[in-house]
């Protein structure tokens, strides 16, 4: 039996964190997210699971990774200020390896912004918002619905890679209330597994992997004794500052995600079967684009969308292929103009790429991206 | 065929639940439905919005760009929100608040809407479900069965025969 | 067990020596930390170590439990994530005087109001030793720090106080000179249940005794014997003769207050039959 329920993308989040098998999250209050926070303190003790709202932002990102150590699945959610108040301990689980999700709904910033509206300027804080290289995976929903499939699969990348997920939402979707049907049972849904050691716990090496490059991660309490650090470190997860260590760590964190973009990056396509010209967006502001699409081949104008699901690791190969197809590509994001630079990378100057930025705390409507669209292939 | 409803007033007076239980009742008649909401830092008081958008058809852009219906239930919502009111638009005001009706050419309904929730039931909490009664009334966007279930699948029990007669009095409002 | 035996059972092979200078106090501490461990026969993998970032959080690594090197100031929210989610774990939190009260401060004060079954052992050697000798919010008023070249200006905290004031339900102190009473209120802060502070007081003749002009780690250790009073002593010590000394062994205990974690349990008990 399934429920047809109208639901806000925070709370669609929610329940795909039940669904995922959650049973930790700690958080602390912020506006655009906070009822990811108020309906986890309500479900989770349902399922056995515990939530605690912390003291503070980086204090919640703490109880996470700790959390996570006793093999539970955990999440946090926050926005901007948030968001960058949890960045150091988000480096420190790219590098001991910590599965977790990390919910950000993004606000207008810098500072305390416009904490009700809506923005999609924490797109480069995601990817490099901690201090030195790292890997990590930002996956993106534009709809209620998206928003609970996406959370069932950033548990499943997050263990699979052991590596931090951030659901990087917008206040356009997180606060919307929308359609979306629910099975009443959610153990039909499959629980992500983190890989478990298969050699004898005297000789478990925390980090020593096979061809995944992924290494297997016991709980604590489990046997196998293990030590976590945020120190550079070596297969044996104690910390080693040579050269060679440095390198070796570096180039494996790299290597376990980027041997994998198949399975990690999704865009969809939508009306690009015959498209001369793209629009690039996501989340919140796709929404407009489906619209402005529809209404340009009303109008004759041969305009698709191309929406990144994945929004980090950038999806390369895919913009370098758009790249190959269409006359020109019009990125329209919900800030100043970040993601725009990473899709010029990638296209190198094989067509116009433009940039219709919308920053004013509302999302472009469909007839405002339409002139967009027909300014720059107007100028093709 | 797309339908934009936006439910204007003060922060408490209901608006945003006003505007779940009516796209909530747009699933129940098998629609699409979005509601969204804009609202400041204030819990009460403020001008706030609840927006609503019904639609046979996928809904992508989910905020009201035309609206057909805007409901203002304060002078403030009214000023606000009804810029872009045009004349096939319907404006709804709660009279006891609004004086000042702005001049958009469509359509306009002057209702005791929080007048009749103190007369008929004793309390003003009730205005924004004589809203939603009177609204439905209006235009048919949904049933009245699923308005009705909509509406008590959301108040709290044992208010549920007075918020069924708040309905009541808020279609009795549109002659 | 002697003392052979309890680093070959312990400590993990090879992770020795350790890098701390000679006459470091934070040996004697972890040994401490060891030894009661060893007196309640804990099962190893029944045990958490979580350590912050500085000399003493080091202590994590050389140590065969499941253990957490964690962020600067950051020991005690990993511990509640490791202590909530699987409240069997005995978490034991090691960390340092600048590590636990100023950028971890705010983390200390919430654990203790909470009173979460966690044993934190302070390693208070009053500075940051491992970044060269600053001031940290326990280096006494007064003192020379690298940071502090004209002498501390800024009170420094009673962490025993604060914690008592803050909720914790288990507060002792005692000494690297007083080895045997710290590894029995460390064993006591085990088996209490309920948030546990332990201050060790410490030396760090490198970056604090010798810009203090305190001598070597042997008169390092005769001051902590001269200044530390046991707590019994100390209640009957007139005001004026308190003046540059403070107490040591079990200065605050209560019980009966009811733990984070059970209270916790208690809660899901509270969904699960309101369903």
């Amino acid at each position: 039996m399934s429920r047809v329920l109208l639901l806000q993308g925070n709370q669609a989040v929610v329940e795909g964190a039940i669904a995922a098998g959650v049973k930790f999250f700690a958080g602390y209050p912020i506006t655009p997210s906070t009822e990811v926070a108020e309906s986890l303190a309500e479900k989770l003790p349902q399922v056995g699971g515990k939530f605690i709202q912390m003291e503070d932002e980086i204090a919640s990102m703490g109880a996470v990774i700790g959390a996570s150590l006793t093999g539970k699945k955990v999440m946090t959610a926050t926005s901007g200020p948030g968001f960058s108040l949890k960045q150091e301990l988000i480096g420190y689980a790219c590098a001991a390896e910590i599965p977790l999700v990390i919910v950000n709904v993004q606000r207008v910033g810098p500072s305390t912004g416009q904490p009700t509206s809506p923005s999609q300027g924490d797109l480069m804080q995601a990817r490099w918002g901690t201090h030195g290289d790292h890997w990590l995976i930002a996956l993106t929903p534009a709809s209620v619905p998206e928003c609970f499939e996406l959370t069932l699969r950033a548990y499943a990348l997050s263990e699979k890679y052991r590596v931090p997920v951030i659901l990087l939402m917008d206040e356009v979707i997180g606060h919307m209330r929308e359609k979306i049907e629910l099975p009443d049972d959610y153990s039909e849904f499959p629980q992500a597994e983190r890989k478990q050691p298969d050699c004898k716990p005297e000789d478990f090496k925390a980090y020593a992997t096979d061809e995944s490059l992924v290494p297997a991660m016991p709980a604590f309490g489990s046997g196998y004794r293990w030590h976590v650090t945020g120190l550079v470190h070596d297969e044996t997860g104690f910390p080693k500052g040579t050269p060679a260590a440095t390198l070796a760590a570096a180039n494996r964190q790299r290597a376990k995600i980027e041997n994998n973009l198949d399975d990690i990056v999704q865009v969809e396509n939508y009306r690009m079967e015959d498209a001369e010209f793209a629009v690039v967006a996501f989340g919140g502001g796709a929404r407009t684009a489906y619209e402005t699409v529809d209404m340009a081949r009303k109008e004759g104008l041969k305009v698709g969308l191309v929406r990144p699901v994945t929004i980090w690791p950038f999806a390369e190969a895919q913009m370098k292929e758009l790249a190959g197809k269409v006359k020109g590509i019009l990125v329209h994001e919900l800030n100043c103009g970040q993601y725009v630079h990473e899709v010029e990378r990638a296209v190198n100057g094989k067509v116009p790429v433009s940039l219709y930025a919308k920053y004013d705390n509302e999302p472009a409507t469909p007839a405002q991206l339409l002139e967009e669209v027909k300014k720059a292939m107007a100028a093709l | 065929m797309r339908q934009e409803f936006r439910l204007s007033g003060t922060g408490g007076q209901g608006l945003i639940l006003a505007g779940i239980i009516l796209a909530e009742a747009a699933l129940l008649d098998g629609k699409l439905a979005i509601q969204s909401q804009s609202y400041g830092p204030e819990a009460r008081g403020g001008a706030s919005k609840s927006e609503v958008i019904i639609s046979d058809e996928a809904i992508h852009f989910p905020k009201v760009t035309k609206p057909g219906v805007l409901l203002a239930m304060s002078q403030d919502a009214c000023d606000k929100y009804s810029h872009d009111l045009d004349k096939d638009s319907v404006l709804i005001t709660d009279s006891l608040f609004v004086s000042k009706v702005p001049d958009f050419g469509g359509k306009v309904y002057e209702l005791p809407i929080t007048h009749s929730a103190r007369e008929g039931l004793g309390k003003i909490l009730f205005a924004n479900i004589i809203a939603l009664g009177a609204l439905v009334k209006l235009t048919g966007v949904v049933s009245a069965e699923s308005l009705e279930k909509a509406v008590l699948n959301r108040v709290p029990k044992g208010t549920e025969d007075k918020n069924r007669k708040a309905l009541e009095i808020g279609m009795s409002l549109i002659k | 067990m002697n003392m052979e035996e309890m680093i070959n059972k312990y400590f993990r092979p090879g992770r020795l020596p350790h890098i701390w200078c000679p006459g470091c106090g934070n040996g004697v501490v972890t040994g401490c930390v060891v030894k009661a461990i060893a007196k309640l026969d804990l099962p190893k993998d029944d045990v958490a170590v979580i350590s912050g970032i500085g000399c003493s959080s080091r202590a994590s690594g050389y140590l065969d439990f499941n253990t957490v090197h964690s962020a600067h100031g950051r020991a005690i929210p990993f511990a509640t994530g490791v202590k909530l989610a699987d409240p069997k774990l005995n978490v034991i939190v090691l960390t340092g005087d600048g590590d636990a009260t100023a950028i971890g401060g705010n983390h200390f004060i919430h654990a203790c109001r909470r009173n979460i079954d966690l044993t934190v052992v302070v390693y208070n050697n009053s500075i940051y030793g491992m970044t060269g000798g600053q001031y940290s919010p326990m280096t006494p008023t007064g003192s020379k720090a690298t940071t502090a070249p004209y002498g501390m200006i800024e009170p420094d905290f009673n962490l025993t106080e604060l914690a008592r004031a803050a909720g914790a339900t288990f507060v002792a102190r005692a000494t690297t000179f007083h080895a045997q009473m710290l590894s029995d209120l460390i064993v006591k802060g085990i088996q209490h249940k309920g948030f546990s502070l332990i201050e060790a007081v410490s030396a760090c003749p490198i970056s604090f005794g010798r810009q203090n002009k305190m001598g070597g780690p042997a008169e390092m250790m005769m001051w902590q014997r001269d200044h530390a009073v046991p707590i019994a002593a100390w209640d009957k010590l007139p005001e004026e003769k308190k003046e540059g000394k403070f107490p040591i062994g079990v200065l605050y205990e209560v019980e009966g207050r009811k733990e984070y974690t059970e209270a916790y349990d208690e809660l899901i008990a509270m969904a699960q039959g309101g369903k």
